[in-house]
């Protein structure tokens, strides 16, 4: 596609969006997109560590409930405004991921996996015995009226946080551009294919993959502090289980790992669908819309292990 | 922390020793067949703990349809997962073993996720027990209580273990196993069929997890969950032992159950879990490789 029409049409989308909200008033609508930007941004923020660099992590749920706990427990404590927390909260995710880099970067594929997996098992179970912080009971955030930017709150209607997500999920996309024509970028690259081959090339392969964990922390835990002012109620059986971990991972599996526009199409395809079956299948306590769910997965990596995205590319590649 | 510890006396953590070491065996075995079928196609089963459920399950309806006790059913419950192991294989694994690591990982998952909520729906999310199984009350040995159903279960979980390392080791089947995992194209150049033995695996693997699951189902409750918890810790196991590792998983299990059960008992009961975690990266930090794997 040349530049000038990628341009405008970029432009047309983004107008689009912007318009969405004006255009569809009721809650429900909006609350599909502000779910489908949230898991987009987070999906995009594990594909730079997963897809760009190759690490594959199953525990990235750590980071987003960093970013919940940090900016509920700072509005709770000492009243600070949450996007001051957002920004402590990626601080402390970051500062986090680095130290769980440090032993688990030197293991390799599944032991890899498996050792995230372990790290994010710890982390849930620390949350659910440590009382100050709400234990099992989770933490409320406090209600706040009126609504203002600088609560992060809007009980009136959900525009405001529309535009937010959006607003996140742009700024997640920009940063993804941005290291994938970097000489970061490259190097992210060179260390997935081959990360003895990028070694031998005198690529510092620790420390870029340290700097991929940090960017991609950073970024999941401000969408933590996005879905605490959000929902306004935290625990760790919502923003720290596993299965929070796998369905971030799913998001950019099923639209394409490694491309910029994969976790956005796996978020447009999964989040209508699992809301979908969770209205009409849901609520009965058969657990038909997760049996769905499953199936659809092992159909994916059956057919299409490459996402959507791979899809999309080989039809490209035959017609011109 | 909440709850008092008891005092931990001499007793006290010889008993906890013994629990820890019975729960090993189990878990070892658990973690044995994930192992098995990671030593042959590098694919981690990410729903080795859904097929356990089944097998508990397959235990209860035995014994719920047919009074069949836990330990009649058990080859029977085998022969279940045996199947469904190679049911898996054809069905699913088959197909993308050439995929990318991500890809195989999340056809497992996908395969948990259906498995678990197919057993909520056919089944509910209810806690079911099998009542008055033979096995049941404990023995008085020195001071020590062991529970009966635990120490059979253990003491079946071990006898299937060396079974498995002997039929591994010493059968014909078993070797041209080992030598499709230890390369597949020299093996079917040596007129190994290496999709049967794959298929073959898959169905050893599953067989284990359901001796196991049989075994737990004697005094354990069952419901679509009760897979994730044992194995998050077959995962630990099988990474410790070292992936491909049939014989280290049983050191590893030991390690595991122990470290649970004197972590529950020397920190806090409700942080047992976060013990073995620690535990695991520690030792991966130290042997990225686990306890006795290869790279």
């Amino acid at each position: 596609m040349p530049r000038a029409r990628r341009i405008v049409l970029g432009g047309l989308a983004l107008l689009a969006l912007l318009a969405f909200p004006l255009v569809f008033t009721l809650p429900f609508p909006r609350h599909l997109m502000i779910t489908i930007f949230l898991y987009a941004m987070l999906a995009q923020a594990w594909n730079l560590l997963a897809g760009y660099c190759g690490q594959i992590s199953l525990g990235h749920a750590v980071f987003f409930g960093t970013g919940a706990y940090t900016s509920t427990i700072l509005v709770n404590q000492l009243g600070v405004t949450p996007w001051a927390g957002m920004l402590v909260g990626a601080v402390l995710a970051i500062a986090l991921s680095q130290a769980i880099g440090y032993p688990v970067f030197r293991l390799r594929g599944h032991y890899f996996a498996i050792a995230t997996i372990a790290v994010g098992e710890i982390v849930q179970t620390l949350m659910i015995n440590w009382d100050w912080a709400g234990g099992a009971r989770g933490l409320f955030v406090p209600m706040k009226r009126p609504d203002s930017v600088v609560n992060f709150q809007f009980h009136d209607s959900k525009q405001t946080y529309y535009y937010i997500a959006l607003g996140l999920l742009l700024l997640a996309l920009w940063i993804t551009r941005r290291t994938e024509r970097s000489r970061t970028g490259y190097y992210f690259r060179a260390i997935r294919e081959d990360q003895d081959a990028a070694a031998s090339l005198g690529i510092p392969v620790t420390r870029y993959k340290q700097r991929a964990m940090a960017l991609s922390a950073g970024l999941t835990a401000l969408g933590g502090t996005f879905y605490a002012q959000y929902i306004l109620f935290i625990d760790p059986e919502s923003v720290l289980p596993l299965s929070l971990s796998i369905l971030i991972c799913l998001v950019a599996v099923l639209g394409g790992v490694g491309t910029l526009w994969g976790p956005v199409i796996g978020a447009a395809i999964l989040v209508p669908l699992s809301e979908g079956t969770r209205i009409y299948l849901g609520g009965t306590g058969k657990a038909l819309d997760l049996l769905i769910y499953g199936a659809l997965i092992m159909l994916i990596s059956v057919i299409q292990p490459g996402g959507i995205m791979a899809l999309a590319q080989r039809g490209r590649r035959r017609t011109g | 922390m909440r709850g008092r510890l008891p005092a931990v006396t001499v007793e006290v953590l010889l008993q906890g020793v013994v629990s820890g070491l019975m729960m090993g065996f189990v878990y070892a075995l658990i973690a044995a067949g994930l192992s098995l079928i990671f030593g042959l196609m590098e694919i981690v089963n990410f729903a080795h703990g859904e097929f356990l459920m089944l097998a508990m399950f397959a235990t209860f309806w035995a014994w719920a349809l047919w009074r069949l006790d836990p330990l009649v059913s058990l080859p029977l419950t085998a022969g279940v997962l045996f199947l469904l192991g190679i049911a898996t294989y054809h069905g699913l694994i088959r197909w993308i073993l050439a995929a990318p690591m991500l890809a195989q990982i999340f056809a497992t998952f996908g395969l948990a996720i259906f498995l678990r909520s197919l057993a909520q729906a056919l089944w509910g999310v209810d806690f079911h027990l099998v009542k008055d199984p033979w096995v049941q009350g404990r023995v008085s040995l020195g001071g020590l209580f062991i529970g009966l159903p635990q120490l059979v279960a253990s003491v079946g979980a071990l006898v299937a273990f060396v079974f498995l390392n002997w039929f591994i080791g010493r059968t014909e089947t078993g070797l041209a196993l080992q030598a499709t995992a230890q390369d597949r194209q020299a093996a079917s150049l040596m007129g190994i069929d290496t999709d049967r033995m794959f298929a073959l695996g898959w169905g050893i693997g599953s067989a284990c997890v359901g001796v196991a699951g049989a075994l737990l189902a004697i005094f354990f409750y069952i419901f679509p969950d009760v897979g994730s918890t044992f194995a998050l810790m077959a995962y630990v196991t099988v990474a410790l032992g070292g992936f491909g590792n049939v014989p280290g998983t049983l050191a590893a299990g030991v390690v595991v159950g122990l470290v649970e059960v004197l972590g529950g008992l020397l920190i806090a009961p409700a942080l047992k879990y976060v013990a073995v975690f620690l535990i695991y990266l520690v030792v991966v930090l130290w042997r990225p490789q686990g306890l006795f794997g290869r790279f």
